[in-house]
């Protein structure tokens, strides 16, 4: 692309877009290019480089900071174009490290004193946007002059400008203060725009300095048209009048006038947040706002609706009755569909005492909003949550609201959040402490599963508990007897956990003479002391009527028994004769394991190890195992039913196969299998009709009583046996009869012929079973997969 | 400070024109400017609401046809009167070109550039009248 003629930005962009080559090769071609232009001596094309490069360095992020120093010779040329080029490159690359900072100042100075107002201008857009310290001092002389300037573009811009220079040189403030003042009481718009919005940087940095100012500014709200102009003498009021309340009043007024009769929302939205925060105590105003924040609600513009909950949210702690005036339109606004609107109202919910609101609304409606929030926060594993320490607190207020019914909810999120989130758990155990300590929540029984996530939590995170001690208190306290048994359970294993960690860190730290590494360190007496405790509280629970409560303090006890001789003796972890310590560190570590959630897929997940058959029809076993097993398919089916289930089954196979549908075994497999089934059983088979042509043959004729029992005895495996054997391994004798009648009854729903003679059958089955049980038990057990 | 950056950027995810008030180097721009991208680019314009929080400011935007103009401001600024700030710019670019497009602003960068230093200095908004935003502008067309 060697041409005699330079490519202009415009000539750059389209080539660019019309570009063959790749997007970085096209930049790095016209980077060389730009290098060398920039070299040139003349300025035209020294700025027309530049002008390439500051575009290459907006749009496609390449850096031009080696092009300081040319970017300061541009600049210094006389010609408006090139000037404004070099500014322009300029205020987009310098900054506070730039080495040829210093060189401009000159520069700027002469382009600031300069009769042409533009460019007066561009100097002054320069140094707002780069000014340092050293030029903000250098070129405050001017910038005063030009605060004073006889042209109001001019003056304009400087005001502009005074913000910088007062944040990088406050020694200006002195010079520069008082013109910036009387520009404020000028007439024209353009200005006033400026200094008003000069003014409300500064009142916001330091009230109290433009506190003397407040007649001007009060005179702008009065009579100001320009909606721009009047927001900013609102926020203006609406830091002096947190310093100054005397303000407020007078102020209140014509603010009022202004939303009353203004058709701008945003000149509303700003009213109304200047009354909620700064003027909250004038009820006249207040009424107003909130009237106004309930009209934002119910608009269907999301922006205005994300605006009132806001402000909403600013006036609530003070005025509760706001939000009571629209809860309706709140708690609509957590469905909604913008996330943010959802996560603006539920801040609001939470911001505010949640108990005074419940206290005065109905109990349908406060747990209509817990549901809706616990729902909106645990959606997509508590995705919006961040600070998980207030949302376990927030669980914890929940419960204590009079009418909350959703106990399950809470306990399903306490214990989810204490396996998903780590951190949260010091926060989780310090409100399930408080929940259990308190004697109050016992006694409510929407309550109680809460109590149970709270005692498992205190339990299963017992290390990041401040003080063991209460806790354990707190869990066998007396008032626990209201509880529901499987609960206390719950309670008893966690006291457990609570001793099995504290005597861990006993014996651990009489190991380590210094300091050990637990948080609570145990003295012989503190550890004594808390066993006594656990012992007192868990023993009248060993006599319980409760199995599993029975059970679990007589674990506790026999473990504090054994443990409290080690105490006594004061051993440590070395001593391996100490059978508690080797306990106890057993224990520690069966605890130690962490749950987590598990996933609903988690058993599709677990390979099916080789050579385990899950799927397939178990007829397959037939062939594997031989003589020794039966096909049957379902282990479900009462083993009563076995017999007419296996029996039906193999029918409906065997119709199967004669109408050659594809099943799982290969037909030539099957048909064997069924031959030799019938030829074992073939006197269990009953034929639909008299006289079946389709029986394969199969002689449909009894044998004689005799070899029937004789088979039949020698068959270890026959399905009736397996399933006398079944009932027969309880040792209560009473089941026995119970089955037997079941199996009569069964026998007889097979509605076919020549039940009788089975019945007979089994009959006697059963009684010369009932004669050699004891060794056709033993047999069968030993058989049996 | 008021305003803290303007963007322009179009469906794509690709910047337009970037006017920052703070000085932040090239990385953390482009990191900005992609993880801001991204946010606004994913919402859906007609239910949900043109205010966007991110680190400890928000982000005002409203999407033009096919470019995005988004406003970076600090917390207590006025999120409507932003948007009628962004609308005022987009007024005024297409009074001075008439019709404006992205190409427009794509070919003519440093007119953009002018016409938002016109209307904001050192963050805060000074001028709103597009007149007086023009005037300079129209000048030095007419000298070059």
């Amino acid at each position: 692309m060697d041409n005699m003629f330079q490519r202009s930005l415009e000539d750059l962009i389209k080539g660019f877009r019309l570009q063959l080559l790749g997007e970085s090769s096209f930049i790095s071609r016209a980077l060389e290019e730009i290098r060398r232009e920039i070299k040139a001596t003349d300025l035209s094309t020294k700025s027309t480089a530049l002008h390439k490069l500051s575009y290459l360095a907006a749009i496609h992020g390449v850096d031009m900071s080696w092009a300081a120093f040319h970017a300061v010779e541009v600049v210094s040329s006389s010609r408006f174009h090139h000037k404004r080029i070099g500014y322009q490159a300029i205020t987009q690359s310098f900054h506070d490290q730039t080495s040829v900072l210093l060189l401009i100042t000159n520069q700027l100075r002469k382009d600031l004193n300069s009769v042409n107002e533009y460019e007066v201008s561009l100097g002054l857009e320069c140094l707002s946007r780069i000014g340092t310290h050293d030029l903000a001092r250098d070129l405050s002389p001017e910038v005063f002059t030009l605060l004073g300037s006889s042209k109001s573009f001019v003056r304009k811009k400087a005001t502009g400008v005074v913000l910088r220079v007062f944040d990088k040189y406050p020694d200006a403030v002195k010079v520069c203060f008082k013109r910036l003042v009387e520009n404020l009481e000028t007439s024209d718009p353009q200005i006033l725009s400026a200094v008003v919005g000069v003014f409300c940087e500064l009142a916001s940095k330091d009230p109290s300095s433009c506190l003397p100012l407040a007649p001007e500014f009060f005179k702008i709200l009065i009579e100001s048209r320009n909606n721009w102009v009047l927001i900013k003498v609102l926020k203006i009021f609406a830091k002096l009048a947190s310093v100054e309340p005397r303000l407020g009043k007078k102020v209140a007024e014509p603010i009022c006038e202004h939303m009353k009769r203004t058709v701008a929302k945003s000149l509303v939205f700003e009213c109304v947040r200047t009354v909620v925060s700064s003027l909250s105590d004038h009820e006249a105003a207040v009424k107003l706002a909130v009237a106004k924040i309930g009209e934002f609600l119910v608009e269907d513009d999301p922006n205005l609706k994300y605006l009132g909950l806001h402000a909403l949210s600013i006036a609530a702690p003070k005025h509760l009755w706001a939000v009571l005036e629209n809860k309706e339109a709140v708690v609509k606004a957590l469905s909604d569909e913008d996330p943010n609107v959802k996560l603006e109202a539920l801040h609001l919910l939470m911001a505010m005492d949640s108990y005074e609101l419940c206290a005065k609304s109905d109990p349908l409606f406060c747990n209509e909003i817990i549901i809706s929030v616990l729902s909106v926060c645990s959606r997509n594993a508590y995705e919006i949550i961040v600070d998980f320490n207030w949302y376990v607190s927030l669980l914890g207020e929940m419960t204590r609201i009079p009418n909350c019914q959703r106990g399950e909810e809470i306990e399903h999120q306490l214990i989810d959040i204490g396996m998903r989130v780590g951190d949260a758990r010091p926060q989780l155990v310090r409100v399930s402490w408080a929940l259990l300590i308190d004697p109050a929540m016992l006694g409510n029984l929407f309550l109680h599963p809460i109590l149970s996530a709270a005692s498992w939590v205190s339990g299963e995170y017992v290390e990041f508990a401040k003080n063991p001690y209460e806790l354990v208190e707190a869990l066998v306290q007396p008032r626990t007897d209201l509880l529901p048994p499987y609960i206390r359970a719950i309670y008893i294993h966690s006291v457990f956990k609570v001793l099995v960690f504290c005597l861990g860190s006993y014996f651990s730290a009489q190991e380590s003479s210094s300091g050990s590494s637990s948080t609570v360190a145990f003295t012989y007496e503190s550890i004594l002391n808390l066993v006594n405790v656990i012992e007192i509280g868990v023993w009248p629970l060993s006599g319980a009527y409760d199995v599993e409560v029975q059970e679990r303090a007589k674990n506790v006890l026999g473990f504090i028994g054994m443990a409290k001789q080690d105490i006594a003796k004061k051993v440590n972890l070395q001593d391996n004769e100490a059978e508690a310590c080797r306990v106890t560190a057993f224990m520690e570590d069966v605890f130690s394991e962490e749950l987590g959630p598990i996933s609903a897929n988690a058993q599709e997940k677990v390979f099916v190890p080789d050579g385990l058959e899950l799927e397939e029809n178990l007829g397959d076993l037939e062939e594997i195992c031989g003589k020794f097993l039966k096909p049957v398919e379902s282990d479900s089916v009462p083993c009563a039913d076995k017999i007419s289930f296996s029996v039906s089954n193999l029918r409906i196979r065997d119709q199967q196969e004669a109408s050659s549908s594809s099943t799982s075994l290969p037909p030539k497999a099957s048909s064997s299998l069924l031959a030799e089934h019938r030829k074992r059983h073939g006197m269990y088979y009953l034929t639909s009709e008299k006289n079946d042509p389709d029986s394969n043959g199969t002689p449909n004729d009894y044998p004689p009583a005799n070899d029937l029992a004789s088979e039949i005895l020698l068959d270890p495996l026959d399905p009736k046996r397996k399933a006398k054997h079944r009932k027969s391994r309880p040792v209560v004798v009473k089941l026995d009869e119970g089955d037997e009648s079941r199996i009569i009854t069964s026998q007889a729903k097979t509605k076919q012929e020549s039940v009788t003679d089975d019945e007979s059958l089994s009959r006697a089955i059963q009684s010369a079973l009932l004669v050699n049980k004891k060794g056709k038990e033993r047999e069968a057990k030993g058989i049996q997969i | 400070m008021g305003i803290r950056f303007i963007l322009m950027v179009n469906k794509q995810g690709q910047t337009r024109l970037a006017q920052y008030y703070e000085w932040l180097t090239l990385e953390e721009r482009r990191a900005l400017e992609g993880e801001i991208v991204r946010k606004c680019l994913a919402r859906n314009d007609q239910q949900q609401c043109s205010f966007v929080e991110h680190r400890n400011y928000k982000i005002v935007y409203r999407r033009y046809a096919s470019l995005f103009f988004m406003v970076g401001v600090d917390d207590d600024e006025n999120e409507l009167a932003i948007l009628e700030f962004i609308h005022l710019l987009v007024e005024t670019m297409d009074k001075h070109f008439g019709n404006v497009c992205e190409l427009d602003i794509m070919f003519h960068l440093e007119k953009a550039h002018f016409m938002l230093e016109e209307m904001v200095m050192n963050g805060c908004i000074v001028e709103t009248s597009k007149a007086n935003i023009l005037s300079p502008i129209q000048l030095m067309d007419k000298a070059h």
